[in-house]
């Protein structure tokens, strides 16, 4: 048994009905899908053009599946929270005992962060930024590959713990002691710290990508002033990637130290320091807040501007709002712990400095308000998630300032008020904008629009649900209602909690909505087609083909202006010329790559290992992880040509097209 | 619909009309204070932020694409004045707010005493796996899940934790504040008027943190004396062999008092995570204990 280390029979949670039946069901579906892709014969298809593909836009395709699938996950826990505190007043203990409900809102939080907002974000940007930019490829197409692979790693790792062993008690931060072997020494803390950091490798790695990116390959006049601002926050939010991750991964670095070899880093003894821990934590942790929320402010940018027919107002002031926050994210962490007795000093610095930043967000909310003066708002369905945004971020806004001010928050911090003003920013922010980024974006990835009456079902349920869903929360935490209670003897507390519940049934039915629009949208697919430029939009995506050859423009774009596509439509308008006549050149493109795929195999194969101590299993995990590095720097060749006959042949045919 | 929505509106009023507790209620003059800074720093925001989400539904409206009155500016994207206008706006509410934080972080700091012309009554807090110990030194006596305080009497307390972090909060009284082992924080408040109010831990702590209240009982002056009294004839002593039967993990426990403490035991829970080799002040490390159950 030696040889398997921790891992045994009694891992698999056999008598916990709810667990063997979520675990059946993501049995049944992965097996359905896998019948599906073997009965469509689509195996080979599937290996070429996707799982090796180092396509920067099938690659943010596949992010953003990610992304949504995890989004189900994640919600699936959400929904059984919120039921389980609908019925467990007064003396009832509901149907979760604490040690299943503590799994689940840990695992809650560390999936829908980092499982599903992270690939969502970093998903667009892959798809989009490129484009925007216009180029053929991010700086690194096979690390982009890897990156994408290590944060499937990680998501796959934390679902496995569903099955195998148990996830972490200790919530989405895993603060120690609570972490530590001695208070949690099952092995769910083990899987969220090396889910987190296999897939915070990725990340890192996808942030050096895009700043390389961004910073050395633009088209030729594309100045930084003159950049979509959706490039601008991911230049912002990558910088942050690069500077804030390596926090993470060597907090939890040393959080692994003292549980496999006996550090004292945060514990109770020894003088270990818990303190430490917080302070690392939140240094990456507020950051990442930004880091999540500055694409989707791209993504209103550059939708509002988009659907208002108008230049984005004051584009110097939002890049300025956006390197501002970019710096100031880094000083304000304390305010996640305000009650830990620091002195006044130190509380009312770092209370100015939250505030600071509602600053140049405030101005960013403004910006968008003049954007849409003077233009012809067009409501589709990306403009509802837009204005939602901003209704529903700057109550998010209010609150979170309200917090920053330290005896404000010795009151709520901690309380289900908190867990309001989370969310409140975090879907009213991060969620909107991906799901207005998706629907904006879709059309360019697939070559048809997502159906619009489903997506505006959907947009109305999740606004309604949130709302019903969290302003509840609000007055529970005014109440004196704390965050993560597993039952609670105030009955008083119960209609809010329930009405919760409602809102989290609205939110359902908005996620069963994408669901429909997706379907629809597919099976429609032939009457939803469109050109390249469905919004009539401004800046390079929509200057090429839906879906984009994989060589994304077949002559290099040159920029001479903010819009590039705007100012040359105007132009082309302006003079009726004739198009000059394009010269097509051949065109080196990445090869396919296994690489992302088979290292992510491996690294899954040293999570697992790591986590059950199957220390012979993690050095063969090494050892295939550094063949596969191996093989992969002395490969032969790394890029074909696509001559020019079949740039000029696909070209044409889509120009022959658009002009349709 | 229209009676479901009636249903919410009334369940919501009876909610509100019964709340008897949390931020809202204070009961004493630190709690008062953070619920008044509180609504201060909302109303200074509202301000904003209401005519803020008119503006964005009004513009949103009347420049929809469909309505042919409202002008069409396509080139309007900057103006140096309006620049300055979205840039002041929230820097005058963030220097407002500012300088309610500012100053709201010194005159609530935790650690300030409350001036007073009565003494304080000192309370020694320790957060345990999963119960609250209360120490009363000067009084030498103790009680498990259960704070009795004097009415119009600073409290100041001294909070410590045997194991995990927790968070000391009693809403109607004061804000919270971390307990973390190896360490000492401190809480001022009062209670200004007799009752019973709900007190718990506010940091997660593991399986049975949801049963981690207790109940702050803010007696007369007259009744605190007779509480202290009564204690003194009843109940355990609380020693080191005493306090480490305590410190094993347990869930929902009744309250108890002890009618008298070992000297120094705070202390000792203090710093035995800093003098592991000494054995006599081994009595805290039975955290162990709950990594065997």
């Amino acid at each position: 048994m030696n040889l398997l280390g921790k891992l045994d029979w009694s891992a698999i949670p056999l008598h916990e009905p709810i667990i063997m039946g979520a675990t059946a069901f993501m049995v049944l579906v992965v097996v359905a899908v896998l019948g599906f892709i073997t009965m469509q014969e689509a195996w080979l298809y599937l290996w070429r053009e996707w799982l090796t593909s180092v396509d920067h836009k099938r690659i943010g395709v596949m992010y953003c599946v990610l992304a949504l699938v995890m989004l189900l996950r994640g919600f699936s826990d959400a929904i059984m929270m919120r039921a389980q505190q609908a019925v467990a007043a007064g003396g009832a203990q509901g149907y979760l005992p604490p040690e299943h409900f503590d799994q689940i809102f840990s695992a809650h939080g560390t999936i829908m962060i980092f499982f599903m907002a992270m690939p969502f974000v970093v998903g667009l940007m892959n798809f989009a930024v490129p484009l925007q930019l216009g180029i053929r490829d991010v700086a690194f197409p096979t690390l982009n590959s890897v990156s994408f692979w290590l944060t499937a790693s990680g998501a796959l790792l934390i679902n496995v713990s569903l099955a195998v062993g148990e996830f972490s008690k200790a919530g989405w931060w895993g603060y120690p002691p609570l972490s530590e072997l001695q208070f949690s020494p099952g092995v769910g803390v083990d899987y969220y710290l090396w889910s987190l950091q296999i897939s915070g490798l990725g990340t890192l790695l996808a942030g050096i990508n895009f700043v390389t990116t961004i910073l050395k390959m633009r088209a030729p006049g594309m100045s930084y002033m003159r950049m979509p601002v959706f490039c601008w926050t991911a230049l912002a939010t990558n910088l942050l990637i690069v500077a804030a991750f390596p926090v993470l991964t060597a907090v939890l670095a040393m959080l692994l130290l003292d549980r496999y070899l006996g550090f004292h880093f945060f514990t109770n003894d020894a003088g270990g320091n818990q303190m430490l821990y917080a302070n690392l934590f939140w240094v990456w942790g507020h950051p990442e807040v930004y880091i999540l929320v500055l694409p989707a402010f791209g993504v209103f940018s550059e939708v509002i501007a988009t659907f208002s027919g108008k230049p984005l107002f004051g584009y110097r002031s939002m890049v300025a709002a956006t390197m501002a926050i970019c710096i100031l994210s880094f000083l304000v962490w304390l305010h996640h712990f305000f009650t830990m007795g620091a002195s006044a000093n130190v509380n009312g610095f770092f209370g100015v400095m939250s505030m600071i930043i509602a600053l140049p967000t405030g101005a960013k909310v403004f910006n968008w308000l003049f954007t849409m003066y003077g233009g012809r708002v067009r409501f589709s369905v990306p403009v509802l998630w837009s204005i939602g945004f901003m209704i529903t971020f700057v109550i998010g806004g209010m609150t979170g300032v309200l917090q920053a001010v330290p005896p404000a928050d010795f009151q709520l911090h901690n309380s289900v008020f908190l867990i309001a003003h989370f969310h409140n920013v975090i879907i009213g922010g991060v969620v909107f904008g991906v799901m207005a980024g998706y629907n904006y974006w879709f059309p360019k990835a697939f070559g048809f629009q997502l159906d619009e009456r489903w997506g505006k079902a959907a947009f109305w349920c999740w606004f309604i649900g949130f709302y019903l869903a969290f302003m509840p929360l609000y007055l529970l935490g005014l109440m004196g209602m704390t965050r993560r209670m597993q039952h609670y003897d105030d009955l008083s507390w119960q209609p809010w909690l329930l009405l919760a519940m409602v809102g989290t049934v609205v939110i359902l039915v908005g996620i069963v909505c994408q669901v429909v629009q997706l379907v629809v949208s597919i099976r429609n697919r032939e009457k939803l087609r469109v050109t390249g430029d469905p919004w009539n939009g401004r800046t390079l995506e929509w200057a090429t083909a839906s879906p984009p050859p994989a060589w994304n423009f077949a002559v290099q774009p040159r920029v001479s202006g903010r819009d590039a596509l705007w100012s040359s439509k105007q132009r082309a308008l302006a003079t009726k010329d004739e198009p000059p006549v394009r010269a097509y050149e051949p065109i080196e493109m990445p090869k396919n790559s296994a690489t992302g795929f088979v290292t992510a195999f491996f690294a899954v194969v040293i999570g697992f290992a790591m986590i059950w101590h199957i220390w012979w299993m993690a050095g063969l995990g090494v050892f295939g992880a550094f063949v596969t590095l191996l093989t992969f720097a002395f490969r032969r060749r790394s890029e074909i040509e696509v001559p020019a006959e079949q740039i000029a042949r696909f070209d044409r045919a889509y120009q022959a097209g658009a002009a349709i | 619909m229209r009676y479901s929505l009636l249903a919410v509106v009334l369940i919501g009023a009876a909610t509100l009309g019964g709340c008897t507790e949390g931020v809202l209620d204070p009961q004493g003059p630190i709690a008062l204070a953070e619920r008044q800074i509180l609504l201060n720093a909302l109303g200074i925001m509202l301000a904003i932020v209401i005519p803020v989400i008119l503006a964005i539904l009004a513009v949103a409206f009347w420049f929809r694409a469909s309505n042919w009155r409202a002008s069409y500016l396509p080139d309007f994207e900057y103006s140096g004045r309006l620049e300055l206008l979205v840039w002041s706006i929230p820097a005058m509410t963030v220097l407002l707010v500012g300088g309610v934080a500012w100053v709201g972080a010194h005159d609530l700091d935790p650690r300030k005493a409350i001036s007073s012309t009565v003494k304080p009554v000192i309370v020694q807090v320790v957060s345990l796996d999963w119960k609250w110990l209360f120490i009363y030194p000067e009084q030498g006596i103790a009680s498990v899940n259960h704070l009795t305080v004097p009415v119009g009497t600073p409290i100041s307390f001294e909070l410590t934790s045997s194991t995990v972090m927790n968070s000391f909060f009693v809403p109607q009284l004061a804000g919270q504040i971390y307990t973390m082992s190896g360490m000492m924080t401190r809480l001022h408040l009062q209670a200004d008027h007799p009752g019973t109010y709900p007190g718990l831990s506010a940091m997660f702590s593991g399986d049975g943190f949801a049963d981690m209240r207790f109940t702050v009982d803010a007696l007369p002056n007259d009744g605190f004396a007779q509480w202290v009294t009564h204690t003194h004839n009843t109940g355990p002593v609380l020693d080191a062999k005493a306090y480490a039967d305590l410190a094993k993990p347990s869930k929902a426990v009744a309250p108890f008092t002890y009618r008298a403490v070992a000297p120094n035991l705070f202390d000792g829970i203090v710093n035995a995570e800093m003098a592991t080799d000494d054995s006599s002040l081994r009595i805290c490390s039975t955290s162990s204990q709950r990594a065997e159950q």
